[in-house]
């Protein structure tokens, strides 16, 4: 008989399955859940891209492009950096098309983590970097951000825990789960931070479409910046692409040569038909995105304010499309929260502790959803919590 | 369009305090401008969407195409105030292209209606020609998916 354990990389193993997995699980074995549960856009893709993917199979181009992407994608996404945020990055030297944002992310902190490097690693936030540089044998040091500084990561608590190993950055803004976003004068903050180091940042702005106080900024384009910053960014959630797999890379042209080298062995190359279609993303595209993100404000100011109604603090988040209420006041913790919300009133959220410790006492509310499917589920939490306090009153 | 406007075309049922947090205006603000667009007509009223075969099993819906004539003292408009004063009319459009009116109209059953276009619009003066086509299963209706499968395909769950 096979011993599998013994097969197994002592890496992988250790490797914790994700918070979320459990909820799944549960949410799929039971009839009508109302979910407020997913991290991906309602909306289907616009149109017009759709019509490019099925114009290029139409044409039968359907081999693969150059390991680092079809050279026309990576001139698109050079000319909306530069419209965008004015920063200039040479399409042939410092862009990798990737497998989603999730690829790149990959990439990044494969190209850069030795054993034994710390990486810091703010939370809350998205799922995948801790385990990556685990993989990697590198120590992650986790940055926490606070309600009371609207889940910002700060100047003070990023220099705290900077020390002689510390080589790489992630900076999650917008955030998925909280939604907090970093204006420029808090980058600024951070650039006066890291400006005098040899620390990389890995900026995941999967998000930056999605904001709804003002244009997003990214950290590249703060003074000195963009040669310590390795930039991400897709098309699953700006232009509703999940389903795609496309994201990319831009940075600094000495990093993003060897990290082309893993993608090259890894992946080959994005596929192709997902890159033409992203073209028309770029390039004809603002209206869609604004038509989503006018929506998608509408249902924040909502949920917002009905989270607050219901008594659980709900801080107004900036950008992305989730609210991250505070749950403390019934005192449940996150998990037998979603738990017991999940059996009695048939509403996944997802617990905050799924994106780290300090998301305890936390929900994340995905308000990727119908306004009316919004509604019907807050009707079911406020009966929840009626619930609640009859119980324990 | 007015974001109010779009909202209440959505779900005419949300309050004044819920359109209020959504628009980031004060609920005294959107109340005003709620009387305001009843009062000056761009709102019209307030009705529900309905899937018509569950709510009443006895109703059949047409959609009738009429040609008519126009003459100097009675025109389009003459022979549309004749028609819509028929309280089976649900809805009554001037239209371009190969007929003038597009009537819909809702009673309990075929002859009822068979008889209403005979007795009733065909004999209207200026009418020319009238083509009824009888609504068999309806898919969508104001942005509303009535006999559709709209289903959700994401995951519950997702990171
Ligand atoms: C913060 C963040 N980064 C990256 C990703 C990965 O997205 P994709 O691989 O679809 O581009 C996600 C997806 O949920 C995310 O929330």
């Amino acid at each position: 008989m096979m011993d599998y354990d013994r097969i197994l990389s002592e890496k992988c193993k250790e490797i914790k399955p994700s918070g979320i997995r459990k909820f799944f699980d549960i949410a799929n074995s039971m009839e009508g859940v109302i979910s407020l549960g997913v991290g991906e856009p309602d909306f289907a893709t616009p149109w017009s891209i759709r019509s490019k993917a099925i114009d290029t199979l139409q044409k039968g181009k359907t081999v693969y492009t150059a390991n680092a992407g079809l050279l026309e994608l990576r001139v698109a996404i050079s000319k909306y950096l530069e419209r965008k945020y004015n920063l200039k990055y040479d399409p042939k030297e410092d862009i990798i098309i990737t497998v989603g944002g999730s690829e790149a992310i990959d990439l990044c902190i494969r190209a850069v983590v030795d054993p034994g490097d710390e990486v810091l690693v703010v939370e809350p936030s998205f799922v995948c970097y801790k385990p990556i540089v685990d993989l990697m044998h590198g120590v992650p040091v986790v940055i926490e951000t606070k309600p009371e500084d609207n889940f910002k990561l700060t100047a003070e608590a990023l220099r705290e825990k900077i020390t002689d190993k510390t080589k790489l950055l992630i900076l999650p803004f917008p955030n998925n789960p909280t939604g907090a976003i970093l204006t420029r004068p808090e980058l600024e903050a951070i650039a006066e931070v890291l400006r005098g180091t040899n620390i990389l940042v890995l900026t995941d702005e999967i998000y930056s479409e999605l904001t709804y106080q003002g244009k997003h900024v990214s950290i590249a384009e703060i003074d000195g910046m963009q040669e310590r910053t390795l930039y991400v960014n897709g098309f699953s959630k700006a232009f509703a692409m999940t389903g795609w797999r496309l994201g990319y890379v831009a940075g600094p042209q000495p990093l993003v040569s060897q990290m082309l080298k893993i993608h090259q062995y890894a992946i080959m190359c994005s596929p192709t038909v997902s890159q033409y279609a992203a073209i028309e993303a770029l390039e004809n595209c603002d209206k869609d995105v604004q038509a989503m993100v006018r929506e998608y404000d509408m249902r924040r100011r909502y949920i917002v304010n009905a989270f607050n109604e219901l008594g659980l603090d709900c801080f107004e988040p900036g950008g992305a499309f989730y609210v991250f209420p505070c749950i403390k006041s019934t005192g449940l913790t996150s998990q037998q929260f979603c738990e017991d919300l999940l059996y009695k009133h048939k509403v996944a959220v997802v617990p905050g502790d799924a994106f780290g410790n300090c998301g305890e006492g936390y929900i994340r509310v995905s308000y990727a959803y119908s306004l009316q499917h919004l509604k019907t589920a807050v009707e079911y939490i406020g009966e929840y919590l009626d619930d609640l306090k009859k119980n324990n009153g | 369009m007015d974001n109010i406007l779009k909202l209440l075309k959505q779900n005419a049922r949300l309050s004044n305090k819920e359109i209020a947090s959504m628009t980031g205006l004060t609920e005294e603000a959107v109340a005003a401008k709620i009387k305001e667009y009843e009062s000056s007509g761009v709102i019209k009223g307030y009705s529900a969407i309905l899937d018509d075969d569950l709510a009443d099993k006895d109703n059949v819906t047409c959609f009738i195409a009429v040609k008519v004539t126009p003459t100097a003292e009675f025109g389009f408009d003459a022979i549309a105030k004749k028609i819509l004063s028929y309280k089976e009319v649900e809805s009554l459009t001037l239209m371009s292209g190969a007929f003038d009116l597009a009537v819909t109209i809702s009673g309990t059953n075929y002859k009822e209606i068979a008889l209403f276009v005979a007795q009733r619009l065909s004999t209207i003066e200026g009418v020319v020609s009238t083509s009824t086509h009888f609504f068999l299963k309806r898919y969508k209706d104001k942005g509303f998916m009535i006999n559709a499968d709209d289903k959700d395909e994401r995951s519950f769950v997702s990171p």
